[in-house]
């Protein structure tokens, strides 16, 4: 049996490598559209006391959460076609609530007390978005990112089914010719990838963040 | 110099939360701004680096209306402190302090050095805090840096909003005592805000009494303790700085009971040595008064007797004791309580009621200040009946006593106590 794994790689890793880049293509495009989208509205509502609109914004983020993903991928064929467009769209609407609400909650945490003094010592609007607030609540975006991450990752692996590629055209064609080497392979190396990503992306929160997070920590004692 | 021209402040909701102000906050003092929470003092405090815009009227700082002054230049010359201490959790000390100065673009060898002078002059030693961060600061060292973080900038005006009441007691006097320090080097127009009758008669070059939205009385703490506008003023001034007008005991002189002090360190006769030491140290005094279950004054041990039999264990204080030669009752006039301690050389002299039960202690602390708070009364009536006071008068006190405040006072009671 292993001997059939190890056929099945050497035969086949350059179209297990194609695959992996599509994979990762298709998920780090959409989280990055994710980000660009949700960020900047989560610092945005942070800062504003219009509660509809909170409301609203945060409805409309969680609706796009609740449909199932197999659903949003249909409906998006004939409006997008097939392709890996409609993939990245559907998987940007779904990484757009869990970024949305960590970036939300980062702002919302720093302590008044901070952006009083920050205010009264004569920093600007923008300042203090950018040198106080922004350094404050990265720790807490960072980690809806990466959250994030990791399941559009394993989601991506739906896309295939509109065509999209990436690990799961592996597994979609290891079940229509019943080949379990091609099914094993698409799901570990989405797994790897998922982990990896992780992996990395914690690191950077805890490399940009670990100053602030302590102090902020020790500032709530 | 900072001037308030016709202030008036209302909110959207017609709450009026300042009503006509007119002030003037003197170059290089100490303004005080006090009073009851909801009387506007924040309120006032803020309009100076345009927190608040006011509704009406001009403030000028320096002869310039601020109105005419961008908030956010207005802000960056004016030093703010404030009671959560704000300082920025992800910056280092040295980037905490050096945040106004960055703010203004000061080359960076200008700002470390102007950073390291600071921190020198609070006695945080440079080498060891500025790198360090602020969770790693106790409560009073982080608001030395929110002080020194006002002042890195150089600003003429200081605003501080209730910058020391949410530390602990010993800090807080600590910081008191830093700022008075630092403020005859730095001779800044200081704008304090503080709701502590204390700290703002231990700190003021003049005070600004606020209720509802306006100026009570404004004036120096001298003045405002010896000619308290009105009921308001003394009943926030409170009655332990004025005891004035009791209208109980006309003119009468005080007797031990007013003196006395009432829980001093006492002791059952059945404690053994080693107890009875332990206490003295624990309370700081140098003697125990032995009272028995039926509160009964039996005797007095001081820590001589006590070393002197220590070796023995099976001994009680009661084996050690002596008794008490001298008592007097609560109302024995202070004056002939006196009398009998100078004459026998003592250095208290217990209070008894009925039949020796033990009630208190005359002390030459406690009788001192007795004294100073009497002294302090009879130059508040100055004016309308000296003649009633005469009395007391020949215990000169320094009229410092009012400014160096309580500490002082209860360090010597205790120093005398036993």
């Amino acid at each position: 049996m292993w001997a059939d794994y190890a056929d099945f790689l050497r035969d086949r890793y350059p179209d297990l490598l194609a695959a992996t880049r599509e994979h990762l293509i298709i998920s780090v495009v959409s989280i990055l559209l994710g980000v660009a989208l949700a960020v900047p509205l989560g610092i945005y509502l942070s800062g504003n006391r219009k509660k509809l609109l909170h409301t609203a914004v945060f409805s409309i983020a969680n609706l796009f959460q609740t449909i199932p993903s197999l659903a949003l991928l249909a409906v998006l064929i004939p409006l997008m076609g097939i392709g890996m467009r409609p993939a990245i769209f559907a998987l940007f609407l779904y990484s757009l609530l869990p970024i949305l609400r960590s970036t939300y909650a980062g702002f919302q945490s720093v302590d008044p007390a901070i952006l009083e003094s920050a205010k009264g010592m004569g920093y600007s609007k923008a300042q203090r978005l950018v040198q106080i607030q922004f350094p404050l609540a990265f720790p807490y975006i960072m980690s809806g990112i990466r959250l994030t991450t990791v399941y559009i990752i394993s989601w991506t692996t739906l896309a295939a089914l509109i065509g999209a590629g990436g690990l799961g055209q592996l597994i979609v064609s290891g079940i229509g010719v019943n080949k379990t080497e091609l099914i094993v392979c698409g799901a570990v190396c989405a797994i790897v990838l998922a982990l990896l990503a992780d992996r990395v992306l914690g690191a950077v929160e805890k490399r940009f963040s670990r100053k602030a997070r302590t102090s902020l920590d020790a500032s709530f004692i | 110099m900072i001037r308030f021209t016709d202030v008036s402040k209302v909110y959207d909701d017609g709450q009026r939360v300042l009503n006509n102000l007119n002030l003037e906050m003197k170059e290089g003092e100490i303004t005080v701004l006090i009073g009851p929470s909801g009387c506007g003092k924040t309120t006032t405090m803020k309009l100076i680096n345009r927190l608040i815009a006011p509704s009406s009227g001009s403030i000028q700082v320096d002869g310039q209306d601020i109105a005419s002054i961008d908030p956010v230049a207005l802000r960056r010359k004016i030093g703010y402190v404030i009671q959560h201490i704000g300082l920025f959790p992800h910056m280092n000390i040295a980037k905490n302090v050096g945040v106004v100065p960055r703010l203004l673009k000061w080359d960076k060898a200008r700002i470390a050095a102007k950073v390291d002078e600071l921190l020198a002059m609070v006695g945080l030693e440079p080498q060891i805090y500025r790198g360090r961060y602020p969770s790693e600061l106790s409560g009073g060292q982080q608001q030395r840096i929110g002080v020194i973080r006002a002042l890195a900038a150089e600003p003429s005006v200081i605003l501080m909003d209730e910058p020391f009441s949410a530390l602990d007691p010993i800090s807080r006097e600590q910081l008191q005592d830093e700022l008075i320090r630092l403020q005859q080097e730095l001779k800044k127009t200081i704008v304090f805000v503080t709701h502590d009758m204390d700290e703002a008669i231990k700190l003021a070059d003049t005070i600004i009494l606020m209720n509802g939205g306006e100026v009570v009385q404004a004036g120096s703490p001298e003045r405002i303790l010896r000619h308290p506008a009105n009921d308001f003023v003394k009943s926030f001034i409170g009655k332990k700085r004025l005891q004035a007008d009791n209208g109980g005991l006309p003119d009468s002189l005080p007797t031990v009971g007013d003196v006395m002090v009432d829980s001093p360190a006492t002791a059952l006769p059945t404690r053994g040595l080693a107890e009875a030491m332990k206490m003295m140290e624990k309370k700081r005094v140098d003697s125990l008064l032995i009272v028995d279950k039926g509160k009964r004054l039996v005797g007095s041990v001081s820590i001589y007797r006590v070393l002197d039999q220590y070796g023995d264990e099976s001994k009680t204080v009661a084996d050690v004791m002596r008794p008490i030669e001298h008592a007097v009752g609560t109302d024995t006039p202070l004056s002939a309580a006196l009398q009998l301690m100078s004459t026998h050389q003592l250095s208290n002299l217990p209070v008894v009621r009925g039949d020796r039960e033990f009630v208190g202690l005359i002390t030459r602390g406690s009788v001192v200040r007795h004294m100073a708070e009497v002294f302090t009364d009879a130059n508040q009536d100055a004016g309308t009946n000296e003649d009633s006071r005469g009395g007391t008068s020949p215990f000169s006190m320094n009229t410092g006593t009012a400014q160096s405040g309580k500490p002082d006072r209860d360090e010597e009671v205790r120093a005398y106590v036993g």
